[in-house]
């Protein structure tokens, strides 16, 4: 199964049903052992119940867990969750009251002895804990609290880490402290994670595959990239946050203070980031933030103007439509009303000037009420 | 006023001490079980429990003592091993203390095990820590509390039992008198000095007792988080 000489992901793969009166969940899926994969879908959707599911915590549920040549499930065994080496951070952080921060660290570590994970010290320094460590869990705030849980699955060497909606019980400022984190996290772990949320720019700014529930059903499934700049998909997902993600790298730095980005879709000027040229960044551009022009325009105080082709037109409930653009090789989303649509003539072919207004770099958009305007 | 004789006292607080010890390993578990079970027959347990909070003394030491006596099988098999009987012996009383005092023990750890949940259990699974160590390292320490309440109330109230003991036990000197039964006797003898210093005993002891439960319960309140 596993060629030394063609390094194929292995897969936690799902098929299993569990009912209640009134819903039942029905989750066949194939989830690659890397990255993020979200798990996305409105409340009630199934979504936490299938994480418990894959943790073993929910033993109700009828079918076949499988994790990377593992089985975990099937209709005659079921491995409790502690011999599965799940990582698993509860949306209330579940941090132990009687230990201290130290104390939950160790009580993870001790556990998971001789098997290679990272140590108490790299996760720690990763996560910022060390001011906290000798203190009782009560006296943490929610973004510390979480910031402990995560360390403390991390420390589990787990196979895969589950994390049920960290985010959702704190307010936009913990959760503005905490992303970053969670961002360095993703980026460096090697551990595969999968996330639930019900936050499109929470997604947009971790997941690299995006598996969309509904009503206990897999609606959708794809990479990020792409679902986010699918009308077909945003419709699903969420329209007011919908936006794109395009891949970015620093070229220099203007002494203007502007900072100029290429993408495969052309070049972009941002107000100053952080970043060294040639660093990668992943940039978000909300659909609502790009304007469409059938001529390219001029005297407009816009920096980032960039051709574009229409290639799908969804008209959406109310007044709105979604148009899918191609700008060079990417796919881009815009939302503009219905009457600037037929007002515009857009039609698939069309070519059209996207004017960008905002763009958001994969920081401090939670919400997305703090993207930086380029104007 | 001269000290009454303390082999009573003695005998009570060893009564009392056993019975706590063994209690606390039979109560445990179904503390554990009523907490956590979705059993339909958890409500009968439940009330089996909770029986001698609700029988006289005397409809619970009656029974016992027809269970214990030679002539059934538990009491006849006891004698045919240890070649004493078990009423009217130390052994006696312990299992008729345990029986009455048994919800003593149960309902405060199930209250604690309930207000403790699954969760903190949920996430010491996922941090690789099997069933009992899940018990030992979490469950317990959390609810340290309900295990002092309830060994607490148990050995008091195995020190305040009279009715049960009376019909297992009887009243032999160093063997089944124990404090309430000492007491009982003092006062059918019009010895009320004695029955005076025994009693004020149980009364201070009692008093103490019930202040050390609630002041552990106002220091640490539930919920540690």
């Amino acid at each position: 199964m596993s060629n030394p000489f063609h390094k194929v992901p292995e897969t936690l793969s799902i098929d299993v049903t569990r009912s209640w009166p009134g819903f039942d969940l029905s989750v066949a899926a194939e989830v690659p052992l890397e990255g993020v994969t979200a798990l996305f879908g409105p409340s009630g959707s199934g979504k936490s119940t299938l994480l418990r599911i894959i943790a073993g915590l929910d033993r109700q549920a009828q079918g076949r867990v499988c994790c990377g040549g593992e089985t975990w499930q099937d209709g005659r065994h079921l491995r409790p969750a502690h011999l599965r080496g799940v990582g698993y951070v509860f949306q209330d952080a579940r941090l132990f009251p009687h230990l201290t921060v130290a104390g939950n660290l160790a009580y993870a570590a001790h556990r998971a002895r001789g098997l290679s994970g990272p140590t108490v010290a790299e996760v720690v320094a990763a996560l910022d804990l060390a001011p906290l460590m000798t203190r009782r869990t009560a006296a943490l705030s929610g973004g510390e609290r979480q910031r402990v849980a995560i360390c403390r699955a991390l420390l589990t060497a787990p196979k895969v880490l589950l994390m049920d909606e960290p985010l959702a019980a704190l307010d936009d400022a913990r959760k503005a402290e905490i992303l970053p984190y969670l961002e360095r996290l993703t980026a460096v772990s090697r551990v595969p994670i999968v996330y639930v949320s019900h936050s499109v720019a929470e997604v947009a700014r971790l997941a690299h595959r995006i598996v969309v529930l509904k009503a206990g059903r897999v609606a959708l499934s794809g990479s990020a990239v792409d679902l986010l700049s699918d009308p077909e998909a945003v419709a699903l997902i969420g329209r007011r946050d919908a936006g794109s993600i395009l891949s970015a790298r620093m070229v220099r730095q203007h002494e203007d203070g502007l900072s100029e980005l290429v993408t495969e879709a052309g070049p972009l000027f941002l107000p100053r980031m952080e970043a060294r040229p040639d660093d990668l960044v992943r940039l978000r551009i909300p659909a609502h933030d790009i304007l469409l022009a059938r001529v390219r325009p001029e005297g407009l105080s816009a920096l980032n103007i960039l051709a574009a082709t229409v290639l799908v037109i969804k008209m959406t409930e109310g007044p709105g439509a979604l148009v899918q653009l191609a700008i060079g090789s990417e796919r881009v989303l815009a939302r503009i009303t219905r009457r600037s649509a037929l007002a515009l003539d857009l039609k698939p072919g069309v070519e059209v000037y996207a004017i960008i207004k905002s763009v958001a770099i994969a920081r401090g958009d939670v919400g997305g009420a703090t993207a930086p305007r380029v104007l | 006023m001269t000290l009454p004789d303390l082999g009573p006292v003695w005998l009570t607080l060893q009564l009392a001490a056993v019975t706590t010890l063994v209690l606390m390993l039979i109560g445990t578990p179904i503390a554990w079980w009523l907490a956590f079970t979705a059993n339909r027959f958890k409500p009968v347990v439940e009330a089996l429990t909770a029986l001698p909070l609700v029988l006289p003394p005397t409809v619970l030491g009656f029974y016992l003592l027809v269970i214990m006596s030679p002539r059934s099988p538990i009491g006849g098999a006891f004698l045919d091993v240890t070649g004493t009987t078990l009423t009217f012996s130390f052994v006696g009383l312990v299992i008729a203390s345990v029986v009455y005092s048994l919800p003593f023990t149960v309902q405060p750890l199930q209250a604690a095990f309930e207000a403790l949940g699954r969760g903190p259990l949920e996430a010491a699974a996922t941090l690789r820590a099997g069933p009992f160590d899940r018990f030992r390292t979490v469950a317990a320490p959390m609810a340290a509390r309900g295990f002092l309440t309830a060994g607490v109330l148990t050995f008091a109230h195995t020190v305040g039992e009279f009715g049960v003991v009376l019909m297992v036990g009887g009243n032999i000197p160093g063997k089944t008198k124990v404090i309430s039964i000492a007491i009982y006797e003092h006062v059918e003898t019009i010895n009320y000095a004695d029955a005076h210093s025994l009693s004020a005993m149980m009364l201070v002891f009692s008093f103490v007792v019930l202040v050390m439960v609630y002041t552990v319960n106002r220091r640490y309140p539930v919920g540690g988080s």
